[in-house]
């Protein structure tokens, strides 16, 4: 009844370990969390499971499949909002779905329905024609967001996918995912590091630190365990220390401009 | 299929959509070709070699094509860098139709460009000993634009970042280009600057321009086909095998 199974789960970056040893399992149909600070090891986590980066070591399983193995399988079975931008600038924001819909096989009558209704949905629909470099980073982001909805997958990730996003918007997508959670059955895996959201909307959540994962279970669960009232609580007293909160956007473009201007 | 078109698309749109890029890579093959046909033109015609704008323009073509596919694949950096990259990688898709998607689209306008050129050659006085090779010339074209942007996109597979750029260019594309024939004829050359060419793609795609449009060739047509199909299968292959390794 698992759709995602990962034991003993390790990726170094040369020396250093992002991700330590992890195992844990996500139910089918599930609405799943991982939370923990900026540079716990959530998106590499997730850039394992969906194919994007090999792990060093251990063993995961999606759907069945083995993301490394049988990678084309498995990309057949999900869909992701990366935490990162990940739209070409150079399109309008239709042709980005577009793009989206057609990568994916959406059929064609369906795509063209979906794409008003989502870019309607995260209001771009006005917009719809403007090339994406012309955007705010809160409309890129609701495109985002707009686009990973596109087609329905069995599993979704969405890693930190209301960084950045307004509060009217973050209602309105996790009201629609918990929809799709309920109609299609779709398992949601997130990550995230505001507990609030966690507590919300995840029915078990993976707190997980320094490329651990300290504890895992439902928000009340958690709570018990550390003997806390807000998970909050709970949270420092399993870590011994606060989320620190959006230091910054995106780890990836820090590197991604380290890179730039050292290597020259 | 669907999903190769649409590769194919999004690489046209964004060539379209850069004018600075389109002008840039059509600059720099006019310069060639006005500097260099009206510079050594009268040496050309001295030393019995006959009408040198006849002889350049097949390697400017070459050159137009070289440059914009190489560089059309290697915008794979690019993708990389903004992001866009993850996002056709977690497509259910396979890794070989991406990148010949792609490879189609930067070849597409690498051929546009090849096309430009020629036509702007006809203004300077350039004319083809026969129109009926039209085709043929297109086809060939279409050759030499897929072998480069393949050989664009499996170099940027194996790049992380622009550095790399601009050294390929520096230290690739620019001896491919001249020692490929496109300016100098390769007869008569110094035993290893010959050995050299011969073992050149580009050298093959200039040579069957010339014996389609001017009725010279060095190699054969034959033999430049031959050799032109071969190069561009192996690239297409090496192309999608790296692009597949790829990790972000
Ligand atoms: N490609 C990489 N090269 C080197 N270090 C990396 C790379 N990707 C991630 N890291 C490091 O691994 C750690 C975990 O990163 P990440 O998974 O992005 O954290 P999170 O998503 O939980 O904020 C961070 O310290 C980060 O700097
Ligand atoms: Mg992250």
């Amino acid at each position: 009844m698992n759709i995602i199974e990962v034991k003993n789960l390790v990726k170094k970056f040369g020396d250093f370990i992002a991700v330590d040893n992890i195992s844990f399992d996500v139910k089918r149909g599930e609405i799943f969390a991982f939370l923990g600070p900026n540079g716990a090891g959530k998106s590499t986590t997730i850039k394992m499971l969906t194919t994007l980066l090999n792990p060093t070591s251990g063993s995961l399983l999606l759907d069945g499949n083995n993301p490394v193995l049988d990678s084309n399988k498995v990309r057949k079975s999900f869909g992701i909002v990366f935490q990162d931008p990940s739209l070409d600038d150079e399109l309008t924001a239709w042709e980005n779905m577009e793009f989206h819909g057609v990568l994916y096989d959406v059929p064609k009558k369906l795509r063209r329905e979906r794409i008003e209704y989502l870019l309607k949905f995260v209001e771009l629909w006005d917009r719809k024609n403007s090339l994406v470099k012309e955007f705010s980073g809160g409309m890129k982001r609701r495109l985002e967001i707009a686009r990973g909805l596109l087609h329905h997958p069995k599993i979704i990730f969405l890693d930190e996918p209301t960084l950045g996003l307004d509060p009217q918007t973050r209602n309105h997508m996790w009201n629609y995912l918990k929809e799709l959670n309920k109609n299609e059955g779709t398992t949601i895996f997130f990550t995230t590091h505001y507990m609030e959201e966690a507590e919300k909307i995840a029915q078990r959540i993976s707190i997980i630190d320094n490329g651990k994962i300290i504890a895992s279970g439902t928000a009340e669960e958690l709570k018990t365990k550390a003997n806390a009232k807000s998970l909050e609580e709970a949270f420092l007293s399993l870590t011994g220390k606060t989320i620190r909160n959006e230091d910054t956007g995106s780890k990836d473009s820090m590197r991604m401009h380290r890179r730039m201007w050292t290597k020259r | 299929m669907k999903t190769i078109y649409i590769l194919w698309l999004r690489q046209l749109k964004r060539y379209v959509r850069s004018k600075s890029r389109m002008i840039g890579s059509l600059a720099q093959p006019l310069l060639f070709l006005v500097s260099l046909s009206f510079g050594f033109g009268p040496i050309f015609q001295k030393a019995g070699d006959g009408n040198y704008l006849n002889f350049l323009v097949p390697g400017i073509i070459g050159m137009s094509i070289i440059f914009s596919a190489v560089f059309s694949g290697m915008e794979i950096i690019w993708d990389r860098q903004f992001g866009f990259l993850k996002e056709t990688l977690v497509a259910p898709v396979s890794r070989f139709n991406i990148m010949f998607g792609r490879t189609l689209g930067g070849a597409t306008m690498s051929v546009a460009q090849g096309l430009i050129v020629f036509f702007i050659s006809l203004f300077l006085g350039f004319r083809p000993t026969s129109w009926i090779i039209f085709p043929f010339v297109l086809l060939v074209m279409f050759l030499v634009a897929i072998l480069f942007t393949a050989l664009g996109t499996m170099i940027a597979s194996l790049l992380e970042d622009m550095q790399g750029f601009q050294l390929i260019i520096n230290f690739l594309v620019m001896p491919l280009f001249f020692l490929s024939g496109a300016i100098f004829p390769l007869q008569g050359l110094p035993k290893a600057l010959s050995i050299i060419s011969s073992l050149d793609p580009l050298a093959y795609g200039i040579d069957a321009f010339r014996s389609l449009l001017i009725n010279v060739t060095h190699f054969g047509l034959g033999t430049d086909i031959l050799v032109l199909s071969i190069t561009s299968l192996i690239f297409l292959g090496l192309g999608s095998y790296f692009f597949s390794k790829i990790q972000i």
